[in-house]
């Protein structure tokens, strides 16, 4: 109905204006309609979504890191655990996104960091990189006051929090460093690993040793905190998150108390050095050290580029290398029992079989000689008198006449190999050496390589006999011959993990490896080997009797001096002393092996250093036999 | 010197011999018109508790004393004849027009425009009392100018009336009033009965401008809008994650809309709460109801205004007088104009240009003038009321 009162109106206008009227009108409704089915589509059509990027929106998930497992000894003693510090950590999104805010912000962490703002930029820039919404951890170990500061300025520092995070705790001090290994934040080559699948970027895992070699028992799983924020990324309230499960503990066969003997006795020559103390039948590993050492909790702590060189530079002897598994050592005579196993079983002697030592041997056709050391002579002897006194010029004869000058060589080289030399031992530790056993092979593809000046001669295996020349061995290796010899042929695959525990000490898993392999080591010919070596060591003129000859425990021991040249500016590198005891000599339950570089005779220097380690394992007493300076030569 | 009276003067002259009735208003609009205020007012106190701390109430006081102050404004402006503001129109729009400039001038200056005058307790903005003076006198102007016959040289004058206040307020810079402004005037021209082929001419001229303001000058290195501005207008149409983004603002403006669902959120509204939605109790009310209310609560609002606009188209047809249509056409046009700027903002589907919501943001300036604004509705209802009666019944006088 058009009602319009004015009389200023013609009809005709009047219809103009309801036409223009209505026209309004329809936009009105359109305009209506619209607005009402946006609103129609966001809130009844798409609201799920909606709601769930609202709730993406305010909540913030962390990761929280689980704290890894113990390491302990074989008697539970905790060997490395974890400790709880405070950590300023960033949030790299909730940082002011550039200008004189982000300079401000930065600035104020400069304060409390003491790094610089562009370190602190190239920090956060580098787990950026990696993964964008990780938050970063600048700096572990907040003292309370800068805690209480930064809490009390929380508006000053937006996207900075202060965080519980967690820190490997070396209880005994440098007690077994070389075995544990580091952890760190896990790289990003690593997280493309299988083994890495399930981490982040920002959790830690286990780099080396211990913690690298059992990782997945240590690591545990990380858990989340759900918290909510607001739209500055200020903390509003907790939610319902998951729990982070701690990592199980990993029990050592580690003997605490043994391998801090070693230690000390190692460490009190000053000298590079290393040993090894193994069940002589299932292969666990009671001590194995190196020296010198370190303190492990230095790489709980940001290291420097000239901290890490000290820790591998020559200079230093390399306080990070393991020698007990990674030295490339010649052995000198402790190699003679492998040379007598292998001439007993190839039938080249018998044990009864006497050879006169006149002090030099000279082989048919070659005007070499070769002495014994300290131009010794022994005269008239057989194996066990020549393993008990050490001659050289009995090995010499035998090494002569097992020479093959060609392929893998002859049964030295064969038995070598059995004992397990120039291969893996397979311990449960990362970057072990394999060593190597010389061979014609070997040297004459070196020839053609023009990589040394000559062929495989018999000299080089007259060396090999004794333990000189180009045999690279460690004393892991050298204690794994041993215990076949002491344990009539397992070569054992030492281990230092035994089992796998619950944080509430429940079993979880035993490690128990299997032996790598069984060798036929005749029992005539293990009998006089292991008479001629306890002679060595128990006997009156024996190479190691000064030592251990008063010892209740009966010990089957060979001393070992290796000759290693010159250095390169030509002047004598000293000797470098070995020994290795299986005892009690009658069935060996423990080998040890010692080696000590620029250590001099090894009777000198190994022998009482392998005393001590026994002396702690059988709780006896060791006092020298003969007073020091009078010991035998080899 | 009438232009320099304040307009309650003439307004008290004029009003003596009007009959005012309460029972001639329109109680559906006055319906709606509260409706809005008190939904302002519960929601404004659910949504800016914290803002302040200490004064939950802070904001809710004050739009509760605006919205007093607005309804007394209203009642005194319905019982005013509106035709008398005919004679009134060049004192009107001189006050307006100055107004503005004094803005320009001694402005106070927020986040980069002039748009307030600072009074005490209260900081007023001219550029909301301008859209209304504008209607009144731009109505008036329109009706002398069709005596004369509607030829191009009435129609460009009229369009120079409406578009200098524009053109001033787009200087402040408050580019969404300048487009209110713009909108109104084409209304009151289109309801004048302007040729089609003057608003054909028109529309192009429109599209020309805005094609050279957007594109052209920027690519020939003469902005017209500034960057804010530019971007503003077409971030919409490109969204991005960067919180100091106006695009920002309507994404998380959508998330809030659309988190509310059905029946709302109630107080786990957390894009309010949580301080997502920026300027959550004035330019993002709505969003604030869409996400604590749902759509029951954004339709029911939205309802609300298009009763609101339904009554006011009514008294284009309703009005005793041609000068009543435009004038009831005008307001029409601002409130439909900017619950569709704001709302559609809000929506995600029209640009951010800072466009108050009618009643529901907070805010004086935009409160009482709306108000005043349907107190002229009623006033044009009244008065069409009271000339219905007069010609059913005979002379009044005779009564």
């Amino acid at each position: 109905m058009y009602r319009h009162r004015s009389g200023e109106e013609t009809p005709a206008r009047s219809a103009r204006l309801s036409r223009r009227v209505a026209i309004v009108t329809g936009i009105s409704v359109a305009i209506f309609s619209v607005v009402f089915l946006r609103l129609w589509y966001l809130q009844v059509l798409s609201g799920d979504e909606y709601r769930e990027l609202a709730n993406d929106n305010r909540v913030r998930e962390v990761r929280v890191p689980a704290p890894r497992g113990d390491i302990l000894d074989r008697d539970g003693k905790v060997l490395v655990t974890n400790r709880t510090q405070l950590g300023l950590q960033v949030v790299p999104d909730d940082l002011p996104k550039a200008g004189a805010d982000r300079k401000q912000v930065l600035r104020g962490l400069s304060a409390v960091t003491g790094m610089t703002p562009q370190r602190i930029e190239s920090e956060i820039e580098e787990v950026r990189r990696i993964s964008p919404t990780s938050p970063v951890i600048l700096k572990r170990g907040l003292g309370a006051g800068k805690v209480f500061f930064l809490r009390e300025n929380q508006n000053r520092f937006p996207g900075v929090t202060v965080e519980r995070v967690f820190t490997r705790d070396y209880r005994q001090g440098t007690i077994g460093a070389h075995l544990f290994g580091n952890v760190g934040e896990v790289t990003a080559e690593q997280l493309k690993l299988p083994r890495y699948s399930s981490l982040e970027q920002g959790d830690t895992v286990g780099q080396s040793g211990i913690e690298y070699e059992y990782d997945r028992f240590l690591r545990g799983k990380p858990g989340s905190s759900r918290t909510t924020v607001d739209a500055l990324g200020r903390p509003k309230g907790e939610l319902r998150g998951e729990p982070a499960r701690a990592g199980d503990s990993v029990r050592l066969t580690i003997d605490a108390d043994l391998q801090a003997a070693g230690e000390g006795a190692l460490g009190s020559f000053g000298l590079p050095g290393a040993f090894v103390a193994m069940d002589a039948d299932n292969g666990e590993v009671l001590a194995l050290g190196s020296s010198p050492t370190f303190d492990p909790a230095i790489f709980t702590r940001s290291i420097t580029e000239s901290q890490y060189k000290a820790l591998v530079s020559r200079e230093n002897d390399a306080p990070l290398a393991n020698r007990a598994i990674q030295g490339a050592y010649p052995t000198g005579s402790i190699f003679k029992v492998i040379t007598a196993t292998a001439a007993l079983d190839g039938g080249l002697i018998t044990p009864e079989e006497i050879v006169n030592d006149p002090g030099v041997f000279q082989a048919p056709g070659d005007t070499r000689k070769f002495k014994n050391a300290g131009d010794a002579v022994f005269g008239p002897i057989n194996m066990n008198d020549a393993l008990k006194v050490s001659s050289d010029v009995y090995f010499y004869k035998l090494g002569f006449e097992a020479d093959v000058p060609k392929g893998r060589g002859g049964v030295i080289q064969e038995w070598a190999s059995r004992l397990g030399l120039g291969e893996p031992t397979g311990i449960d530790l990362p970057a072990e050496t394999e060593g190597l056993v010389p061979s014609p092979a070997w040297r004459n593809r070196l020839f053609r390589q023009k990589l040394t000046d000559r062929r495989w001669t018999a000299g080089d295996n007259i060396n090999l006999s004794v333990g000189q020349g180009d045999l690279q061995a460690n004393p892991l290796q050298m204690a794994i011959a041993y215990a076949a010899i002491g344990n009539g042929g397992t070569i054992v695959r030492p281990h230092l993990a035994q089992g796998v525990e619950s944080v509430t000490g429940e079993p979880l898993q035993d490690i128990e490896p299997a032996p790598k392999r069984q060798v036929e080591v005749p029992e005539a010919a293990r009998q006089t080997i292991m008479t001629g070596i306890r002679r060595a060591a128990m006997e009156e003129g024996g190479t190691s009797y000064p030592v251990f000859g008063n010892f209740k425990v009966p010990v089957a021991g060979k001393t070992g001096t290796a000759e290693r040249g010159v250095t390169e500016s030509g002047l004598p590198i000293p000797d470098q002393a070995w020994y290795v005891a299986l005892a009690p000599a009658d069935d060996p339950e423990i080998v040890v092996a010692v080696t000590i570089e620029r250590g001099g005779f090894g009777a000198d220097s190994a022998a009482p250093v392998t005393a001590r380690i026994l002396e702690q394992y059988f709780e006896q007493p060791i006092t020298p036999a003969v007073a020091t300076g009078q010991a035998a030569t080899e | 010197m009438e232009a320099a009276r304040p307009l309650t003067l003439p307004g008290r002259r004029i009003a003596v011999g009007t009959r005012f009735n309460l029972a001639y208003f329109d109680g559906v609009m006055m319906a709606a018109a509260l409706g809005l205020i008190a939904f302002s007012i519960f929601t404004l106190a659910a949504a800016t508790a914290d803002d302040i701390p200490g004064s939950p109430l802070y904001f809710v006081l004050r739009q509760g004393i605006y919205a007093l102050i607005g309804l007394v404004l209203m009642f005194a402006v319905a019982r005013v004849d509106y035709s008398r503001f005919r004679e009134l129109r060049v004192g009107i729009y001189s006050i307006m027009i100055a107004s503005i400039c004094l803005v320009l001038v001694f402005g106070a200056a927020a986040r980069g425009s002039r748009r307030w005058i600072e009074l005490p307790y209260f900081r007023f903005q001219p550029s909301e009392l301008a859209k209304l003076l504008l209607i009144v006198a731009l109505a008036a102007f329109v009706i002398e100018h069709r005596r004369r016959g509607g030829d191009w040289r009435s129609t460009v004058r009229i369009l120079a009336i409406g578009l200098a206040p524009a053109a001033l307020v787009f200087l402040q810079p408050d580019l969404g009033t300048a487009l209110v402004i713009g909108v109104i005037t084409l209304a009151i021209l289109f309801l004048s009965g302007v040729p089609w082929k003057h608003f054909a001419a028109i529309g192009g001229a429109v599209a020309a401008i805005a094609a050279i303001a957007l594109v052209l000058a920027p690519a020939a290195g003469v902005p017209i809008l500034k960057d804010y501005q530019q971007e503003r207008l077409t971030s919409f149409l490109n969204p991005s994650d960067d919180p100091t983004d106006s695009s920002y603002q309507l994404r998380q403006s959508q998330i809030a809309i659309g988190a509310g669902e059905k029946s709302g959120r109630g107080d786990q509204a957390s894009q309010t709460e949580l301080n997502f939605l920026p300027e959550h109790h004035t330019d993002f009310i709505f969003a604030v109801i869409g996400e604590r209310y749902g759509f029951l609560g954004a339709a029911f609002v939205l309802s609300l205004y298009a009763l609101l606009v339904w009554r006011a188209l009514r008294l284009l047809t309703f009005s005793k007088n041609l000068y009543g249509t435009l004038i009831a056409g005008g307001i029409a046009a601002m409130l439909m104009f900017q619950v569709f700027l704001n709302v559609g903002m809000n929506l995600g589907i029209m640009p951010v240009t800072g466009i108050t919501l009618p009643l529901m943001s907070y805010g004086g300036s935009s409160v009482l003038v709306t108000l005043m604004a349907i107190g002229l509705l009623q006033s044009i209802h009244i008065q069409a009321q009271l000339a219905s009666r007069d010609s059913r019944a005979p002379n009044p006088l005779l009564r």
